[in-house]
């Protein structure tokens, strides 16, 4: 039997798409485990970390600020630090800026609507730990739902994170006012992601589409990888 | 002591929020340029004096309060009575 490389979802006050997370982390092949934000440490042998989808604390004072100082993003930080691949999805996406581990802020969405719907994003870069399944230039259709997606940074910064290829996945259309119609977007070493769109609402055929699987499969990979690289 | 923070949408960020409120206030015939809306974060905290109390609450700005790529903070320190 092949080993299962273990995958850390965080738990927040509000998260809710933590157990669809760790039900499709499960489907790629790797060991979810829940993590409540508590906690001050991750599970031992973590491969991986997936910050959900949710409305952490209510989305009080901006959506992920609060999630950002939760004990358990000290040891996230650390995981990263030390090359971990970490992937917030959503709220998640949300709560990696907030804590600056990504460039760039998210913002209410330009046309001030909840979006939900399926979203097509295209591959702007495969050098991530969570692009590798894919091609550059191919389009993904996943799903987004949510009221602040609109990414935001200054000039200065959007034009850096563009010329070192930061931008991972961007909106084949306007979806939300984002700028540079950017849906995902990776840290310079692209082991730390985060995106709007909700890869573990698409990993099967019958779900409307399997996309969400490519970037999921490819953390698993890395997550594989860190474990053998640290043992 | 008490400290009163405003935090707004920096200049050129975009307000969806307010541009929303600033076209129901010209459906209702008001003559209104641009409407901004931020938020008042009442704050009462232990401090020495006004100025500990300021560079107290100007910390809780950048560690929290506010997020300084998007909003612009204005603190006032109001002595109790």
């Amino acid at each position: 039997m092949t080993e299962r490389p273990r995958v850390a979802v965080v738990v927040f006050p509000g998260s809710n798409d933590d157990h669809d997370a760790a039900w499709a982390l499960g489907a790629m092949g790797a060991e979810p485990v829940l993590v409540w934000h508590a906690e001050r440490e991750l599970p031992p042998d973590t491969g991986a970390v997936v910050l959900p989808g949710g409305f952490s604390y209510g989305d009080y004072l901006r959506p992920g600020a609060i999630a950002g100082l939760a004990s358990v993003m000290g040891a996230v930080r650390v995981f990263a630090r030390s090359g971990g691949p970490v992937l917030g999805i959503c709220n998640g996406f949300q709560t990696l800026c907030e804590a600056r581990l990504l460039p760039g802020a998210l913002r209410p969405n330009r046309q001030l609507e909840f979006v939900c719907r399926d979203a097509r994003v295209t591959v702007e870069t495969t050098a991530t730990l969570f692009t590798g399944r894919c091609e550059e230039g191919q389009e993904l259709s996943i799903p987004v739902k949510h009221g602040d997606g609109a990414w935001y940074a200054d000039q200065g910064t959007f034009v850096q994170v563009a010329a070192r290829g930061q931008i991972v996945l961007r909106y084949a259309e306007d979806v939300n006012g984002s700028l540079g119609n950017v849906a995902g977007l990776a840290n310079e070493a692209g082991n730390v992601m985060g995106l709007m769109p909700h890869p573990e609402h698409a990993v099967d055929p019958l779900l409307g589409s399997a996309d969400g699987g490519l970037l999921l499969a490819a953390l698993v990979d890395a997550a594989a990888d860190h474990l053998s690289v640290a043992a | 002591m008490k400290a009163v923070v405003l935090v707004r949408p920096k200049d050129g960020i975009l307000d969806p929020q307010g541009e929303a409120v600033q076209g129901s206030l010209q459906k209702l015939g008001f003559e209104v340029g641009s409407v901004r809306i931020g938020r008042v974060i009442d704050v009462e905290l232990a401090a020495r004096d006004e100025d500990d109390a300021r560079l107290q609450v100007e910390r809780m700005c950048s560690e929290l309060l506010a997020n300084p790529l998007i909003e612009s903070v204005q603190i006032r320190v109001e002595p109790e009575a």
